[in-house]
């Protein structure tokens, strides 16, 4: 056994966290560590810097423009990523809808979206759940009907992150209405101009429109656009989801917010001393932080057997990356006290300056604002809701791991 | 990185688990058990042969010169096997030997299975602030004696020599005058009353009233050894308590599998389906931590030891607790028998969990290291 970075490795994290200090925008570094909510233009931006630089898809082939980093390089990079408070690459693109047009693309598929979505220059969105069809995604209705060289898509998609923002949707439609559930769905890119399409805002519990319902009416699709075989689309979505890697577990994220959790704590007093002087919390700070260091190895061995996909490990790594997302921002909360209460959209948004701490190169400012924090708690309940709740994920478990 | 056991520390434990399933099977155990000594002189002559004692030892002294990571595979299948016999204790006394120093003749006897030894570190007040130390060590170093009453001393009855903490001046609870010292299980002025304990081992409790004693280490000075002998015999604690959780949680798995209500299998049922994802992923996660620990116990940075010490055994703590109450109660009925070996693993698992520091001990523990506050 040996639980140390190789020096290569620890000389990678090296040339990683110096990119980082050269170039993450301060403005996006105060807005991801201060739990401020990001525009589309952030998101853009990012991505583009990274882009410069050739990594924004550390995890494809060379030959589309990935970096050739091995896994320990790849998570080590989402990890100086997050403590440094940089805005995630959206994987909707990179990580999701790439890698099957990789996989099952036409070479023109391939020419035409891979480089647009290296680059940034199409915002893509998911649309698999429905209403009828969360859990159980193969029960979704979507039709795509062929007439001539199109397709005729109509139905409904729902949960659909950032739609409102995206060039294109990457769909499950059924293509097939007679054939047994998982048989007759195709996977189809959908651009989100063509007539026909509405996207409506769902505003969730913190009053964020971060997801939408978007409705299909009598929407023409260019059959070229279907991906791969048609009716062979549950196959490429259990691919994609396949596809999971263990950035799932959001370490680095998580041990960020507890970096400020403990700054939090250290700010806020309690009878004149430091919060963080209190048994109580200071018990269940650590606690937390030692699931978090546990997740942090289970990660790291689950990265080690790297010519296997994580496949149902990665369930195990949803699971517990969610409970201590969760478990972080509840805590976050109770740290703030009565100060979690006042609720100001204009400042989450950006349109009102807080006063702010400064920056030091190690650290990134970590302005222990309390003003986010009840939203960013409420927020995170999707955590272990979306990508399969976490009863799903148990239920996997028992039946991949644990053949039950 | 590395996760996994070098080939040659495969073979040890492999060579000791084939010995295990063979001539330490559970009835062989528990005939063991409930024998005068609670330990049997033909497994311990095995263990030595297995090379087990000379395992942690150096090389000096003609052992091997294993690390904590070394024992990590051992100590799985001892917890595996549910093996009773006196090695932790053995190998806990000889850690405090190697990092005292001087004390090479010893090692050897240890090395060569000739000696066993015991720790009587804790009293009835300590609980598992090993700070807190009333017996007293008097006298110069020739002529050193103990006086005091130690608790719980696991298989005390069945040491030869025993390491004793006693305390040469300063307050019951300071860290500051604590010495060490080796006492000969034969000697004058010791009153040793051998018991049982709940997972089926042997524990004394040792009445010291000026018994002859040789220092181990600088008088007054013990505690930095005394720790750190804690937290390597801690990690390995954690590695013994995975493999009792990786049998546990696989005759759990496999009664799910075969019993049957309603006509079906019990693991047909989503809520004990979920139980079980439960418990696999709590014993990966003290599984991280346990390879954790015994990957930076013998760290030179002692804030880094504690910290991930206390981490692991926290957590091995809060898995061992769920996995085996848990075990239990998916066994139903059968669960809480004697006849099975389930609730054995349950036991030893509880046992474990009150040695060398419980949950909210550690977390405490955890808690008071200087980087909490900051990292």
């Amino acid at each position: 056994m040996d639980l140390n970075y190789s020096a290569e490795h620890e000389a990678f994290r090296l040339q990683v966290r110096a990119f980082l200090d050269a170039n993450l925008p301060p403005d996006l570094r105060r807005k991801v560590c201060g739990h401020l909510r990001l525009a589309k233009d952030d998101y853009v931006r990012w991505h583009r810097i990274v882009a410069a630089q050739g990594w924004a898809a550390p995890g494809w082939p060379v030959e589309h423009g990935g970096t050739g980093w091995n896994a320990v390089q790849r998570h080590i990079w989402d990890d100086e990523c997050a403590l440094a408070g940089a805005p995630q690459i959206l994987p909707f693109g990179v990580n999701m809808v790439a890698p099957v047009i990789m996989a099952f693309g036409t070479d023109e598929q391939k020419a035409r979206y891979l480089p647009r979505i290296l680059h940034c220059e199409d915002w893509w969105c998911q649309g698999y759940s429905e209403p009828g069809a969360g859990s159980d995604l193969a029960s979704l209705k979507t039709t795509a009907v062929r007439d001539g060289d199109e397709y005729v898509v109509n139905g409904q998609k729902t949960w659909t992150t950032l739609a409102q923002h995206a060039d294109m949707i990457f769909c499950l439609v059924r293509t097939d209405p007679a054939a047994r559930k998982q048989e007759g769905i195709s996977f189809l890119l959908i651009d989100m101009k063509s007539p026909g399409i509405t996207v409506r805002p769902i505003i969730m519990l913190d009053e964020e429109h971060e997801v939408n319902e978007v409705f299909f009416d009598n929407v023409r699709v260019p059959a070229a656009n279907l991906v791969g075989k048609e009716h062979q689309g549950w196959t490429y979505a259990k691919y994609l989801l396949g596809h999971e890697r263990t950035g799932i577990a959001a370490v680095g994220r998580s041990k960020r917010e507890l970096r400020f959790l403990k700054e939090l704590a250290m700010k806020q007093q309690q009878g004149g001393r430091p919060l963080l002087d209190d048994p109580q919390l200071a018990a269940k700070v650590a606690q937390v932080e030692i699931e978090l260091m546990a997740l942090e190895v289970t990660v790291l061995r689950t990265i080690a057997q790297e010519d296997k996909a994580p496949g149902p490990q990665a369930s195990m790594l949803k699971v517990k990356g969610t409970e201590v997302q969760q478990l972080l921002t509840e805590l976050m909360v109770e740290a703030a006290g009565p100060a979690a209460l006042p609720f100001d959209t204009d400042y989450l948004e950006g349109r009102r300056e807080h006063a702010a701490g400064g920056d030091n190169a190690l650290s990134p400012a970590l302005v222990a604002d309390t003003a986010p924090l009840a939203a960013y708690y409420f927020n995170y309940r999707k955590t272990s809701i979306y990508g399969g709740s976490n009863e799903i994920q148990k239920t996997i478990i028992a039946r991949m791991i644990l053949g039950l | 990185m590395d996760f996994e056991l070098k080939e040659e520390q495969r073979q040890v434990a492999d060579a000791l688990r084939r010995w295990i399933e063979r001539d330490y099977t559970f009835e062989d155990r528990k005939r063991i058990v409930h024998s005068p000594s609670g330990t049997s002189p033909e497994a311990w002559k095995t263990l030595v042969e297995l090379g087990m004692t000379a395992l942690p030892v150096p090389e000096a002294q003609g052992g091997f010169g294993g690390t904590a990571a070394d024992l990590f595979g051992v100590m799985q299948e001892l917890g595996r096997g549910l093996v009773v016999e006196p090695y932790f204790a053995t190998v806990l006394g000889a850690r405090f030997l190697t990092l005292a120093g001087g004390q090479e003749a010893l090692l050897e006897r240890v090395a060569a299975g000739e000696l066993k030894l015991a720790c009587a570190l804790g009293e009835a007040q300590s609980r598992h602030d090993l700070a807190d130390i009333a017996a007293k060590a008097t006298g110069p170093a020739d002529a050193a004696a103990v006086s005091g009453v130690k608790t719980v001393v696991e298989h005390g009855g069945q040491a030869d020599v025993f390491i004793v903490s006693a305390r040469s001046h300063g307050g019951q609870r300071e860290r500051d005058g604590i010495s060490l010292l080796l006492v000969e299980a034969d000697t004058s002025g010791l009153a040793i009353r051998d018991g049982r304990t709940i997972d089926g081992r042997r524990a004394a409790a040792i009445t010291f009233d000026h018994a002859p004693a040789t220092p181990l280490g600088m008088p007054g000075a013990g505690w930095p050894i005394l720790e750190a002998a804690a937290d390597y015999g801690t990690a390995l604690l954690c590695a013994e308590a995975v493999g009792a959780m990786d049998a546990l949680f696989a005759v759990t798995l496999d009664y799910l599998k075969t019993r049957k209500q309603f006509g079906v299998p019990i693991g047909n049922f989503q809520a004990l389906q979920h139980r079980m994802a439960d418990m696999f992923i709590h014993l990966e996660q003290a599984r991280s931590m346990a390879m954790l620990a015994a990957a930076k116990v013998d760290s030179p940075d002692d804030g880094e030891r504690r910290r991930v010490v206390s981490a692991a055994k926290a957590r091995v703590g809060e898995a061992a607790r769920f996995v085996g109450q848990q075990a239990v109660q998916l066994h139903g009925g059968m669960g809480v028998t004697d006849e099975l070996p389930a609730s054995h693993w349950f036991k030893r698992l509880t046992a474990i969990g009150l040695t060398l520091g419980d949950v909210d001990h550690h977390v405490r523990r955890f808690t008071e290291q200087p980087g909490f506050r900051t990292a």
